[in-house]
């Protein structure tokens, strides 16, 4: 399914806000994060019809509303395995070999 | 903070006031107890609800690979609870399942946990067993919204099980909302940290000494645990003692992080473990109320013989290798034990018995090829050497051979000094302690009084 720019009520969106401006943030954070604002983003079921971006209220699993901007329909996950590291690939080869080796001599 | 106080009263299912008895000391085992139920029973709430009685495997093909290089006669016998093999994919499931079962008990319609980690998915999963609501709070992107895989894994699984997941950027104010949460929803907050989750624990300890006795005659020598919070450590010593094996050494480990700042956005996507690193095993040793909750049940320090460190290219090495020689792909974190026993067993005669009491599942984004992947996209360096010469947050290096993996003791004498340290700055300015305190912090330090009164006395003298 295509990437959606708009959600009608009752579909399963993700909403974002900011809960701390940076002058509102706690003391003694490190100065990277002192300097951004602290974000947060919400899934659920979308109450009215709204374009990303804009505001939205939305009905939580739990029952709870949550109103944000609208940051994505239907989101998905994409997080993966990706190729294996280089570093890796010989391990299983070469310690197969090494058991297989220590044994064959009496081990 | 009497609001904050009131709020957390009613969330936590009991009241901690009841045990203190000075600014320092507190009733630790009153406070384990009052949940009322017997280890037994709490067995019997886990096979309930699907957890625990996990797989014990040895594991022949990696002790044959230590032995094949170490001192004649050495190589201990490695074994392995396979914790993965509960229902949500970690031993976080024994500690949720006594929370979840407290909150039904008592009356709770839902319960919020603060995790990025495996105890989201446990939580989530006992919740939705028990048809109560779930809100898991994570800390999950840093400020360009780039979520470390580990933790994007952790909060899709959150979701399959039907939790509400409230993601939020790099920050400490993450318990804040949790207050307000807990205060607009009346959920029990299912602390990491509570007495009903570690208790939960104890039956792992208690189970892997049952097992191995029947396989192999006696309890194990050595456990190794991972290392965060100190829940692991402290439930399955307390688990070791219960079922008779005292003379178990528990030899916690963790994945050495030095010198990241875990409430850093920059360092977040830098380091490629989200738990069972030095980043929170050392602060949570030496100081663990400073959890979620007023006294922490988790208390590492009581409990560890040892603790070890090992680097994060070592635990991808053995990461690789438990799946290749053994056939038990797992992820990541919960082999940071792994690495460090094969440390440990090298040097232990072949008649010790090493037992890593956990494994955790695997899958897209927790996978270490998926770890190792990110951090190259973060600018860290990975590449094939010596794992000494590592820096946590520049390079990551895989060992090229297994007698490289060589895990290092951290000084457990300076983290009962920086303990000791914090106990009495937590007591405020010029709070002499009395003798019952000495009593106390001995224990909570696993020393003994004069011990804890040479660290007193040094202390005064800075």
């Amino acid at each position: 399914m295509a990437e959606t720019t708009r959600c009608a009520p009752g579909d399963w969106v993700e909403v974002e806000g900011i809960l701390l401006e940076p002058a509102d943030r706690a003391a003694n954070l490190p100065e990277d994060t002192a300097a951004q604002p602290l974000r947060m983003w919400v899934k659920g079921f979308a109450r009215t019809a709204a374009a990303l971006g804009e505001e939205l209220t939305v009905e939580t699993m739990t029952g709870r509303e949550v109103t944000g901007a609208l940051a994505e329909v239907n989101p998905g996950y994409f997080h993966t395995f990706g190729r294996p590291a280089p570093e890796l690939t010989s391990v299983g080869r070469d310690l197969r070999a090494r058991v297989a080796a220590y044994r064959k001599a009496g081990g | 903070m009497a609001r904050k106080g009131e709020i957390m009263k009613r969330a936590l299912g009991m009241d901690y006031a009841q045990y203190e008895r000075s600014p320092i000391a507190f009733d630790y085992e009153a406070m384990m107890g009052a949940h009322g139920y017997s280890l037994e029973q709490i067995i019997a709430i886990q096979r309930a609800a699907g957890v625990g009685k996990t797989p014990l495997l040895e594991l022949r093909n990696l002790t044959d690979l230590v032995r094949s290089y170490a001192e004649p006669r050495h190589g201990a016998r490695l074994f392995v609870k396979d914790e993965a093999a509960n229902m949500a994919g970690s031993f976080k499931d024994r500690r949720a399942s006594v929370s979840i079962h407290v909150a039904k008990e008592k009356g709770y319609a839902g319960v919020i946990a603060a995790t990025s980690g495996n105890y989201g998915a446990a939580v989530s999963s006992q919740a939705a067993r028990a048809g109560l609501n779930c809100i898991i709070v994570q800390e999950a992107f840093d400020s360009r919204h780039v979520g470390q895989p580990e933790i994007i894994e952790k909060s899709r699984i959150c979701e399959a099980f039907g939790a509400e997941v409230v993601q939020l950027t790099v920050g400490p104010e993450l318990f804040s909302l949790m207050l307000e949460l807990l205060d607009e929803t009346g959920y029990l907050a299912a602390s990491l940290y509570s007495a009903f989750g570690i208790s939960g624990i104890e039956s792992l300890g208690w189970e892997l000494a049952e097992e191995m006795t029947a396989l192999t005659g006696a309890p194990p020598t050595h456990v190794v645990v991972t290392h965060a919070g100190g829940g692991n450590t402290t439930g399955t010593a307390r688990g070791l003692r219960r079922a008779g094996a005292t003379s178990t050494q528990v030899v916690s480990a963790s994945v050495d992080l030095s010198g990241l700042h875990m409430a850093s956005d920059a360092d977040f996507n830098r380091k490629s473990f989200t738990t069972g690193h030095t980043g929170f095993g050392v602060p949570f040793a030496t100081w663990p109320d400073r959890a979620d909750v007023p006294r922490n049940a988790a208390r590492a320090l009581r409990y560890m013989d040892r603790y070890l460190t090992v680097t994060q290219g070592e635990v991808f090495y053995v990461t690789e290798a438990m799946a290749k020689l053994e056939g038990l792909e797992r992820g990541p974190s919960g082999n940071t034990a792994m690495a460090a026993a094969i440390s440990l067993a090298r040097d232990l005669p072949r008649d010790a018995t090493v037992v890593v009491q956990e494994t955790e599942y695997t899958g897209a984004g927790k996978h270490h090829w998926a770890q190792l992947n990110f951090a190259r996209e973060n600018g860290v360096e990975v590449r094939a050497g010596d794992p000494t010469q590592s820096v946590p947050g520049t390079s990551i290096v895989i060992p090229e051979r297994p007698e490289q993996i060589r895990a290092k003791d951290f000084d457990l004498s300076k983290l009962r000094r920086s303990y000791v340290r914090n106990a009495l700055a937590h007591a405020g300015e010029g709070y002499a302690p009395t003798g019952d305190d000495i009593v106390f912090l001995a224990a909570d330090t696993n020393s003994d009084a004069s011990v804890v009164e040479e660290i007193v006395a040094s202390l005064k003298e800075v």
